[in-house]
């Protein structure tokens, strides 16, 4: 017994990091169809930012908040020079692009910080919380708490204020939506901006847990990806629960079959439900744009 | 009579050419490294520390009369890059010895272009593959994870410790170094109960340790393991309580593994290189003067803490350079006779005695078994 509650401490606690990193696929992917893969790259800027303001002196909250204000400003520049001159594109092209991105923020990752590994300290110290012969660490308990604030705000934002409802119309139809004068371009732009900023808070919540280098981000976005397409993709409630279901999915596979096979266990896992239900968990039938 | 002169001339212009050619000869030193890339860090300090030492070998009036030119090319990790480079250090460049490769798998790819060109080539890549079995041509510096492995197990005898579980990431180090512990297990003594892995880019591995803290009779954790992962299994094994003596591997040996397991760290042993304790040693120690003159000079130069891969290639270039010394040229053939010969070349690795059937020549007394304690290095006595 102390066994299952300890793999499913260990599925929540990686289940939440997915999960932070699945939420900022989604406000892009709504305002633009794009599958933003350099949202793992945001995560990246968000730790490693804050990691190295810290080591200049600067006081740890300053720091975390001057990277979500830096990966913003990364964000839009993404947009504005990269996605934006391509907005004739199709997604897929523009998916590219971002993949593009990616590779060009790692880089340049490598070059302004360093290659190596860092970590921050936890918010409530490294001792665990011990309960039913298992133990947790409460960062754990922070990042999961991190991500059901994001999905709160996301759902206010979207379904409470005209900005979101903004998003919501360029989405369903970009020429509609300017004809009744919204400003798509800048939609889109907020898009990238929100995002960056959920994915910097990602990064700076996860990386007393997973560390964070400069090249964390390529397996965080494929995991990530991965949950948000098992949750839907598109909607942030299907992000939180696809990532602790891909959390839950390996925690259990390498604790009671194999650590070996434990990612395959996840992936079959995955396939078998996007076959079942092609948009998945939580995924919208309608939206399609042509 | 105009022929003649002009012969003459010709003559005279071919000699100043050969004479100018003469004086500023450079005799070319090739390497291929991974400066950047997924093995950056390994790659990184290699390149300065070989840039750093032919600089002043060379301020001091260099090797047998020429300077040396180092010529580095950048592989990104990559075996097939590596293999390109080397075909152009052998046919371009024509260096007179390689040092390097950074990885296992670039040095497996560029070792038959230099046998086959009849060039000395120093790898500073782990795998035993490299020199076993013996190639001519081929030597390495770094130590093996055979030798991490016996180093472990021979502390665990000591502790009268058997039964072990191991955890390893299933990166290409944390299998290799997993694949010789298993193997040289039975020979030692040590019995292996229990197995479990990760992947190289995990972030929690409590359900693989709470199979190894429910498994009765383990008495020792050992985790073959390099980059972030052994940092995160150190976390999680103190998160889960578990109170068994846990061991890591050579890979993790730097400061660096300490910052990020944090107090969790305390307790843990690992086998490493002298380098890495140069402060601690006894004045006695025959390594001592080597690894603390290699530290100060590398932290003054580049002002980043030394790390045991730049030390590996410190020792290629001076075992290279001592070889040619003895030589008395560059003539490739009786350098590489004499890098052959190299005995009691002491390095920053350990003591190298080297011999036709022995292309590396570290034993275990290379390795130090040290014990993390209050954030620092503590030699196990």
């Amino acid at each position: 017994m102390p066994e299952l509650l300890q793999f499913t401490f260990s599925g929540l606690t990686v289940g939440a990091v997915y999960a932070l990193v699945a939420l900022g696929f989604t406000l892009i992917y709504n305002a633009s169809d794009v599958i933003n893969f350099a949202q793992g790259e945001f995560v990246m800027l968000g730790g490693m930012t804050t990691v190295f303001l810290g080591l200049a002196g600067v006081p740890l909250p300053l720091a975390a908040c001057l990277a979500i204000v830096l990966t913003v400003i990364v964000g839009l520049a993404l947009h504005r020079f990269a996605i934006e001159p391509a907005r004739g594109a199709s997604a897929v092209v523009l998916i590219i692009i971002t993949i593009g991105a990616s590779i060009f923020l790692r880089g340049a990752a490598q070059v302004v910080f360093d290659k190596r590994f860092h970590s921050l300290p936890s918010w409530f110290g490294n001792d665990p919380i011990r309960f039913g012969g298992a133990a947790i660490l409460p960062q754990s308990l922070v990042v999961l708490a991190g991500a059901v604030m994001i999905v709160l705000l996301l759902w206010v934002f979207i379904d409470r204020t005209l900005l979101g409802k903004a998003i919501v119309a360029t989405a369903a139809n970009r020429l509609a939506a300017r004809l009744v004068g919204i400003n798509t371009r800048r939609i889109v732009g907020l898009s990238f901006a929100i995002s960056a900023a959920i994915g910097a808070v990602a990064g700076i919540l996860i990386a007393p847990i997973t560390l964070t280098s400069y090249d964390v981000g390529t397996l965080l976005a494929l995991k990530g990806f991965a949950a948000a397409m098992l949750g839907g993709m598109g909607s942030a409630l299907g992000a939180v629960v696809g990532g602790l279901l891909l959390g839950l999915l390996e925690a259990f596979a390498a604790g009671y079959l194999s650590s070996q096979y434990k990612d395959a266990v996840a992936f079959l896992v995955i396939l078998a439900v996007l076959l079942a239900m092609p948009r998945g968990l939580f995924g919208r039938a309608s939206v399609e744009r042509v | 009579m105009s022929s003649t002169r002009m012969a003459a001339a010709a003559g005279f212009c071919l000699a100043s050419v050969f004479a100018a050619g003469a004086a500023s000869a450079q005799v070319k030193v090739g390497a291929v490294l991974s400066v950047t890339g997924p093995a950056s860090f390994l790659g990184d300090p290699e390149k300065k520390t070989l840039e750093l030492y032919v600089d002043e070998i060379n301020a001091k009036g260099g090797v047998n009369g020429q300077k040396l030119q180092l010529v580095v090319y950048d592989d990104g990790a990559d075996a097939n890059a590596a293999r390109t480079f080397a075909t152009r250090l052998i046919e371009e460049d024509k260096v007179v010895a390689m040092i390097g490769g950074t990885t296992t798998g670039a040095t497996l790819a560029m070792m038959p272009l230099f046998e086959e060109a009849q060039i000395p080539l120093i790898s500073l890549a782990g795998a035993i593959q490299i020199i076993e079995p013996v190639r001519k041509w081929v030597f390495k510096t770094p130590h093996t994870d055979k030798m991490a492995c016996e180093k472990i197990f021979g502390d665990l005898k000591q502790r009268n410790l058997t039964t072990v579980a191991l955890i390893s990431g299933t990166d290409a180090f944390g299998k290799s170094m997993r694949d010789q512990c298993v193997a040289v297990a039975p020979k030692t003594g040590i019995t292996i109960a229990h197995e479990e892995s990760y992947g190289p880019r995990d972030s929690d591995m409590t359900p693989q340790l709470t199979n190894i803290k429910g498994k009765a009779g383990v008495q020792a954790v050992i985790n073959p393991g390099f980059g972030q992962g052994p940092a995160i299994v150190t976390r999680n094994y103190r998160q889960l309580g578990i109170t068994l003596p846990l061991y890591q591997s050579h890979g993790v040996a730097s400061k660096q593994f300490i910052d990020l397991a944090g107090p969790a760290a305390d307790g843990v042993r690992l086998p490493a290189a002298a380098l890495l304790v140069a402060d601690k040693l006894p004045d006695s120690d025959p390594q001592k003067p080597v690894v603390t003159g290699y530290t100060k000079t590398y932290q003054q130069k580049t002002g980043q803490p030394v790390s045991g891969f730049g030390g590996h290639a410190y020792d290629g270039l001076m075992i290279f350079v001592d070889a040619a010394k003895r030589a008395g040229s560059f003539d490739k053939a009786k350098v590489r006779d004499e890098i052959e010969k190299t005995k009691n070349f002491i390095g920053t690795g350990g003591v190298v005695n080297m011999s036709p059937t022995d292309h590396f020549g570290l034993d275990l007394s290379a390795f130090r078994m040290l014990e993390i304690k209050g954030g620092d290095w503590t030699l196990v006595q």
